[in-house]
């Protein structure tokens, strides 16, 4: 296949698929409970320097509590791939991101990212890879197919190609110009989720955002789940488990655990703390005082979640829109 | 003597009125999901809101904060996920995708990664997140601006989302999909197109009170000037009553 462009970008994780292949083949798939602390999951599976994915993002379905353990521990030189608000903005805050690939680093409705301008302006984070969101899910989808790349017709003919890692080709089929995007395998994936077992078999409700690809695409996954419920109760629904017990290396039980995001059909999001991390984010100081108070400050997520209080909690959940 | 009204609430109206019933648009967050909204409950029912996440054909009766929320699938035909929206839209599905940025230039290429250097930037933006996605997919893209010349630039710093590129024919040799690309740019003075021949901004329609001095003056590159230039009607009581009682009634973006 004639290549007719290659984008600047580093290419931060290559895909190794028959590394992948081998890895699939050796992870455990008995049954065993793998309930466990976020203190425990996140000393255990994530090292300094590991590649990781959060899903979904920021303030929606986001494994903040897991978040919040791994700036505790002070994982650093962490690669990460950037769909992210609160998250992510936590990590670069806290300066354990040595590499992005991005694609929206942002506060939504509050504007940029003062976390982010400051990480990259400063050139503290070594390393920013371009990518769409859809390119950056598709490149965990190709790593899900099991497939090196994958052909889209995103990024095409714009500097967010120039300055990704991604490779223009002719279609040997069609002749027509193609985007091929490396699949993404991820050292770490983490998901936070509605309901599992303690075996990691795991159901999301409301839309599933990019669940089942990081799942697939990750060599360790932790999950971290409103509650934990019984195996039987997972079995009598098993068309709505995308992610299967085998894929799981760890499950840790979080209440609340996407605070201060939401979590569809439960709990609104904390648009107060949102806030709040919007203001103090604006200056270095105010960043790292939020999280004096919200991550160092407390010893765990149950420490944190009475530190938000009971009641406001608990308004999140009388205030949470239903099915309809 | 008509009622007032603010400048959001004009671009809100004028974005609204562009999207037409039983059709599918691409929303983000902001102004595009009031204009959705509005739509909705004034001339397009059966306007079909998608959001990148996977929210699809949801009614907007609260407005979502965030392009992955509860509220964007909210009384929805599908709840799905990333991979099928974007791929709904690589299968030509949806007609319309709204765009911001924070530099547009004359072929509607929009910035929304770096202002300077890529390396060393300025100022680091957001990136792309779905925004490269519909500028590349959706049949027919409206980018809603504010107008004024570090905004409307002869050329942006860094072309995160295509518009048509360099001019005609540049988005089909790049191997993007024939027949696609900027529609309409809505922007606080007026509504402007692309001229068919050179694919370049073209003024379409003033907003009240605006003068064709104040356009030019307000853009740092040369708009093809037609000979008729429309004028866009103020927002109607009815529009503004429900925007402001039903779309958005805890002002929230208004």
């Amino acid at each position: 296949m004639n290549v007719i462009e290659s984008g600047i970008g580093e290419l931060i994780q290559p895909p190794d698929m028959d590394a992948f292949r081998e890895w699939n083949r050796k992870k455990h798939k008995a049954l065993v409970d793998k309930r466990m602390s976020e203190q425990e999951a996140v000393s255990r599976f994530i090292h300094d320097g590991d590649y990781i994915g959060t899903e979904l993002y920021g303030t929606v379905r986001c494994p903040m509590s897991l978040t919040r353990e791994i700036v505790r521990q002070g994982k650093k030189d962490l690669r990460i791939a950037g769909q992210g608000v609160l998250e992510l903005d936590l990590l670069l805050a806290a300066g354990l991101v040595k590499k992005i690939d991005l694609t929206y680093i942002g506060l939504e409705v509050y504007g940029v990212s003062n976390a982010l301008r400051r990480a990259v302006e400063s050139g503290q984070v070594e390393s920013v890879v371009e990518w769409s969101n859809g390119a950056i899910t598709w490149r965990f989808k190709a790593a899900a197919m099991g497939v090196p790349f994958i052909p889209v017709r995103s990024m095409l003919g714009t500097d967010t190609l120039k300055y990704s890692a991604a490779k223009v080709v002719e279609c040997p089929f069609t002749g027509q110009k193609v985007c091929l995007l490396p699949a993404l395998i991820l050292d770490v994936g983490i998901i936070h989720v509605h309901r599992a077992d303690k075996y990691g078999n795991a159901q999301i409700d409301g839309i599933s955002g990019f669940a089942f690809e990081l799942a697939r695409a990750s060599k360790h996954l932790i999950i971290t789940t409103e509650e934990i419920v019984s195996e039987e109760e997972i079995r009598r629904y098993p068309d709505r488990t995308i992610i299967p017990y085998y894929l799981v290396d760890a499950v840790v039980e979080a209440p609340f655990g996407s605070h201060p995001g939401e979590m569809c059909y439960l709990y609104e999001r904390d648009e107060e703390a949102i806030q709040e991390w919007v203001e103090a984010s604006k200056t270095a100081e105010g960043a790292q005082a939020y999280l004096e108070r919200y991550v160092y400050g407390v010893k765990n997520h149950q420490e944190y979640l009475e530190l938000i209080g009971q009641e406001r909690l608990e308004h999140l959940k009388a205030i949470v829109k239903g099915r309809g | 003597m008509a009622e007032e009204y603010n400048p959001t609430e004009l671009l809100i109206c004028i974005a609204a009125r562009l999207m037409e019933d039983n059709t599918t648009a691409f929303i983000g967050t902001g102004i595009p999901m009031l204009a959705a909204s509005l739509a909705q409950k004034m001339h397009a029912p059966n306007l079909i809101p998608i959001f990148e996440f996977g929210g699809t054909g949801g009614s907007l009766e609260d407005l979502p904060l965030a392009v992955g929320e509860a509220r964007t699938f909210y009384k929805a035909v599908a709840a799905s996920g990333i991979c099928d929206i974007m791929e709904t839209a690589a299968r030509g599905f949806i007609e319309y995708g709204f765009l911001g940025g924070a530099q547009i230039d004359p072929y509607g290429n929009l910035n929304s990664t770096v202002i300077g250097d890529h390396k060393q930037p300025r100022a680091r933006l957001p990136g792309s997140g779905g925004a490269n996605d519909v500028g590349s997919l959706c049949w027919r893209t409206i980018a809603i601006m504010r107008h004024d010349r570090r905004r409307f630039v002869e050329k942006v710093d860094f072309i995160t989302t295509p518009g048509y590129l360099t001019g005609p024919g540049a988005r089909e040799a790049a191997g993007l999909p024939p027949g696609t690309g900027p529609y309409r740019v809505v922007t606080n003075l007026c509504v402007l197109g692309f001229d068919e021949a050179t694919k370049r901004m073209k003024l379409l329609a003033l907003n009240p009170g605006v003068t064709l001095e104040q356009v030019i003056e307000n853009t740092g590159f040369e708009l093809v000037i037609p000979e008729h230039i429309g004028h866009n009607e103020p927002p109607t009581a009815e529009e503004l009553r429900i925007l402001r009682e039903e779309v958005d009634p805890n002002r929230l973006y208004i």
